[in-house]
């Protein structure tokens, strides 16, 4: 199943697969429904980290020294802890200026400058070649070792092989077509690769299942599960010390931690993952899913790399078979053709996903920050005047894919055998380390320049490549090995692996502390020197404060000169073609509610802005820049004007929200107003009820009185027993009628607060022996027994005597007046309750139904109907009651349920003092 | 506005907490002789502690208000 025919087969077939992949998504995203518009798709994107390296490279490293692949996983995983605070930044930058780019977004920054992106461009070049070098040799070894199956054979055993017959130059021009096929079909104006996105995910999928099939084989098909592999482990003295690999100074755990950082800082800089993460990112809100699922991922594809390690190691002891290739050989080995096959497909899509994303994402650079602009300033070219120039622009591109890749295999040739796979990437990881200073210090530093940011870039690249490159060429032979054994020229303090005397690190760690030291001191400390300039102040702030400015103030607010409309539809539809930039125009029209046709002469600054960025989304930052120069006359503004510019800016930020904070203090006084309104509107309503309620209470009586006197005036003839009925109900309407005048006088002095109180310490139990007392002829006019509960003794409250008596007084004629005669009960209870005491007054009479329950306490409402019912009360009773008791600081309420009686109760609270007192 | 504030705090905090657990001094306890369910202990906590440093992050990613 191993024969050369097959593999080489199932490869291309499983490349088709890919190209299917992205046709489909391609052809998806032409009829707007994209697939590719997902936070699963973007994060199984974002998985392109996981390379050749990850595939072979971490159990060859974890088979050296234990724990030396996680930090390159671990380091990643606490930096996307932080992507919500940098990365969204990112985003919404690059979003907002049409970035292409890394190089492109460090050149934006600092002013546009086509100096610094070329520059950028040349560090990415130069230090990704390592890293595709060693997709090339990963892809190339295991094919040849696949080949010689049922043999293991080691590729370098087999002698250096001729230039032609070198697999990895096939296997570099194939992935060069491929890559071609890709990335430059056309040209698009975001720079969005909809199809390549899709296949990238789809190999994210792939070489997850292959390592997972190949790990979950090892440890349980040729082991028995984890406890019998490190068992195994644990018995062998040579590697029984690798399961506790830090050896115990604190020294060895700082190459750890380097190498921590660096790949904290890879996962943001290496181009193809700024190119997925940000170039390729649909939505800012995918970011949020993905900062959890990504590290899932990383998890995931780790799980298995010590068991496989350790498994190879215990397998091939002595046989010498390079521990980078344990993943395939170990199925190889046992005869498992099948999986073998899978693992070498997992390998290859682990390594064509690196190396499209990567050589498109440099191969964009090249173009638009390397070569355009030159080609630009070039007059004799004269492409100023070519009508269409999409064409150029990705002949560009294939020859720098081409270019790129034959580089990487020429680093191979170089320098590639010398290096485990790991070793190979990490040079890579810290020559794009060095992007880190100029680029987060352009996000958070309004200070960082132009000069500062060359400054540091040259000086961080000039040390990686004096200590990372140059000996990966000494070691090969290609230089004379002396350099690194006794410095250039004999100077001992310029060893490349030993700089200025620092010894006994390991290269990358040394490397690293010089790198940065020199990047980081330049970059700040040339930044220091001269303040930004008017370019760089601009684009300083629109990147900063990218979060917190309104979205009105753009590029736009920045430019001042004059330019015609026509001139810079021509510009763009050189670069896009026509129908692109018409369309562009017909949006822009559209966006601002004009027809989309019209084409006003004079461009504005918003139009030129407008141009500038969406060419800037083919060609890049600074050469758009370039181009837009040419055809408008722009008026340079000074650093003073800027400055003003963007003060107005945050002027009106300010008095916005000074605004907004006044009418939002307008509105709420304006609420309290009306409440106040409806409040006295509501006050004023009901004293009118209550004085026509008065008035026709007042008038029941005043009639019957007066119809009864006119009666006894009329009608001398009256027999004695009628006139002295008539004069009992002529005194008992009057008594009433005292009664409810009283009553009035008494709410409205209470509800004025006028009433005289004469709060004195209260004993309540004397009060209801008193009450009960005077109330005892009604009882036992009525024949209503009276049961008095008083406790031993409760605390004394504080409260007007004669209004408690009132209550009380009220509340018991209330009883009385609803019990039936002969069988009337009335219970009288006394107690302490929750720091208050509380007075219950039961009855047996018919009980209150819950809805008048509600209402008996309000004015002039009594239980029963109005109609049939001749009122027994004034309607005014429970009302003041409620109001004397509250104004004791009390409560006053009913329980009750229809026939079996009502229980008012109100309690009194004691005060603090007297508690102590009593507790004394 | 609030919210998302809190949140990339929140992730901050993770990401400091991170920086701690796969550090000098915590990794020299752990890196001593013996096993947890047969896995060395070193290892089990790697993996461990990573699984629950991203289970962390989507909590603070998924969970609402």
């Amino acid at each position: 199943m191993l024969q050369g025919w097959v593999v080489v087969l199932t490869s291309f077939a499983y490349l088709g697969l890919l190209f299917a992949v992205a046709y489909y998504a391609d052809r998806r995203a032409d009829a707007g429904r994209s697939v590719i518009a997902s936070p699963y798709i973007y994060s199984l994107s974002l998985a392109v980290y996981a390379t050749a390296w990850t595939f072979y490279g971490s159990v060859g490293r974890a088979a050296s020294d234990g724990v030396g692949f996680l930090p390159i996983y671990i380091g990643p995983t606490l930096m996307i802890a932080l992507w919500w605070i940098v990365m969204r930044k990112i985003l919404r930058i690059s979003k907002q200026n049409h970035i292409t780019s890394l190089a492109d977004f460090i050149a934006s920054r600092y002013g546009r400058s086509a100096l610094l992106g070329g520059v950028v461009t040349v560090i990415a070049v130069i230090g990704i070649l390592p890293y595709i070098s060693l997709q090339l040799k990963a892809v190339s070894n295991s094919f040849t070792i696949v080949l010689q199956y049922p043999e293991i054979v080691m590729p370098a055993k087999l002698g250096a092989v001729p230039l032609l017959q070198d697999t990895a130059l096939w296997v570099a021009l194939i992935l060069a077509a491929f890559t071609i096929v890709f990335g430059t079909r056309h040209l698009n104006a975001a720079e969005h690769h909809e199809g390549m996105v899709a296949a990238i995910a789809f190999e994210s999928l792939v070489k997850l299942v292959a390592f997972l099939a190949v790990g979950a084989w090892v440890t349980w098909g040729i082991y028995h599960g984890l406890g019998d592999l490190f068992g195994r482990v644990a018995a062998q003295p040579t590697l029984a010390a690798m399961l506790t690999p830090f050896d115990g100074v604190a020294g060895s755990y700082s190459s750890w931690v380097w190498l921590t950082i660096l790949s904290m800082l890879a996962i943001m800089f290496l181009p193809r993952q700024f190119q997925v993460t940000v170039i390729e990112n649909k939505d800012e809100a995918h970011l949020n899913k993905a900062i959890w699922l990504f590290p899932v991922y990383m998890v995931a594809i780790n799980l298995f790399v010590l068991p496989i390690a350790f498994g190879g190691l215990l397998h091939f002891s002595g046989r010498g078979v390079d521990a980078d290739t344990f993943v395939l050989t170990l199925p190889m080995v046992e005869r498992q053709e099948l999986l073998a096959l899978v693992v070498f497909i997992g390998g290859l899509s682990a390594a064509t996903g690196m190396v499209i994303v990567e050589t498109i994402a440099l191969s964009t650079m090249v173009c638009n920050d390397l070569v355009m602009p030159v080609l630009l300033r070039l007059r004799a070219l004269r492409l100023n005047e070519r009508a269409d120039l999409s064409g150029l622009l990705l002949g560009i591109r294939r020859g720098a894919i081409v270019a790129v890749l034959l580089l990487g295999f020429l680093y191979f040739r170089l320098a590639g055998e010398a290096y485990a796979l790991v070793s190979i990437g990490l040079i890579s990881f810290a020559a794009v380390a060095q992007f880190a200073p100029a680029a987060l210090g352009g996000i958070f530093w309004k200070g960082g320049t132009r000069l500062g940011a060359l400054a540091g870039l040259g000086a961080g690249f000039g040390v990686w490549f004096y200590t990372l490159l140059l000996p990966a060429f000494a070691r090969s032979g290609w230089l004379p090995d002396g350099i690194l054994e006794h410095g250039p020229w004999g100077i001992a303090l310029l060893k490349p692996h030993a700089l200025f005397g620092v010894a006994g690190l390991d290269q990358i760690t040394h490397a690293m502390i010089w790198s940065m030291t020199a990047n980081l001191g330049a970059y700040v400390g040339v930044s220091l020197l001269r303040a930004p300039g008017a370019d760089e102040h601009r684009q300083a702030s629109l990147f900063v404060d990218v979060l917190s400015r309104p979205a009105q103030v753009d590029g736009a607010g920045f430019w001042r000169g004059t330019a015609s409309a026509p001139e810079l539809f021509n510009l763009l539809a050189r670069f896009v073609g026509l129908g692109a930039a018409g369309e562009a125009f017909a949006d822009y029209a559209r966006a601002r509610g004009a027809a989309p046709t019209s084409l006003p002469r004079e461009a504005d600054a918003e139009l030129v802005y407008f141009v500038e960025t969406q060419l800037a989304g083919v060609i890049g930052a600074a050469s758009a820049h370039i181009m837009v120069a040419s055809v408008v006359k722009e008026e340079a503004l000074t650093l003073e004007e800027v400055r003003a510019i963007l003060d107005e800016a945050s002027q009106v930020v300010v008095y916005s929200r000074q605004l907004e904070q006044k009418s939002r203090e307008l509105e709420a006084a304006s609420a309290e107003l009306r409440q106040a309104n409806e409040r006295l509107q509501e006050l004023d309503r009901m004293k009118d009820d209550f004085i026509s309620t008065v008035t026709h209470e007042l008038r029941t009586p005043l009639t019957s009185i007066r119809a009864f006197s006119e009666i006894l005036r009329d009608d001398p003839k009256l027999a004695l027993a009628q006139r002295t009925r008539f004069l009992d109900i002529i005194a008992k309407e009057t008594e009433r009628l005292t009664r409810l005048i009283n009553q009035v006088l008494d709410l409205a002095k209470i509800e004025s607060g006028s009433a005289d109180w004469h709060a004195t310490s209260v004993d309540m139990r004397e009060i209801l022996s008193e009450t009960a007392a005077a109330m005892s002829q009604v009882f036992r006019e009525k024949a209503v027994h009276v049961d008095l509960r008083l406790p031993e003794r409760v605390p004394a409250v504080l409260a007007d005597p004669d209004r408690v008596k009132q209550v009380l007084l009220n509340l018991l004629s209330n009883a009385v007046k609803f019990c039936e005669a002969g069988r009337g009960r009335v219970q009288l209870s006394l107690r302490e309750e929750d720091g208050a005491v509380r007075v219950d007054v039961r009855d047996n009479g018919p009980g209150i139904t819950p809805a008048d329950q509600k209402i008996i306490f309000e004015k002039f409402r009594q239980v029963g109907d109005a109609l049939t019912d001749r009122p027994q009360g004034t309607g005014l009773g429970l009302h003041i009651c409620r109001q004397i008791v509250e104004r004791l600081g009390g409560r006053l309420w009913v329980e009750s349920r229809v026939g079996e009686g009502a229980c008012f109760s109100f309690t009194l609270p004691v005060p603090p003092a007297l508690k102590a007192a009593r507790a004394a | 506005m609030r919210e998302l504030r809190v949140r990339g705090q929140r992730l901050a905090a993770l990401f400091l907490l991170g920086l701690l657990l796969f550090n000098y001094p915590l990794l020299a306890v752990f890196n001593v002789p013996g096993t947890v369910l047969g896995v060395p202990i070193l290892y089990a906590y790697f993996f461990l502690a990573w699984a629950a440093l991203v289970a962390l992050m989507a909590l603070v990613i998924e969970r609402r208000g």
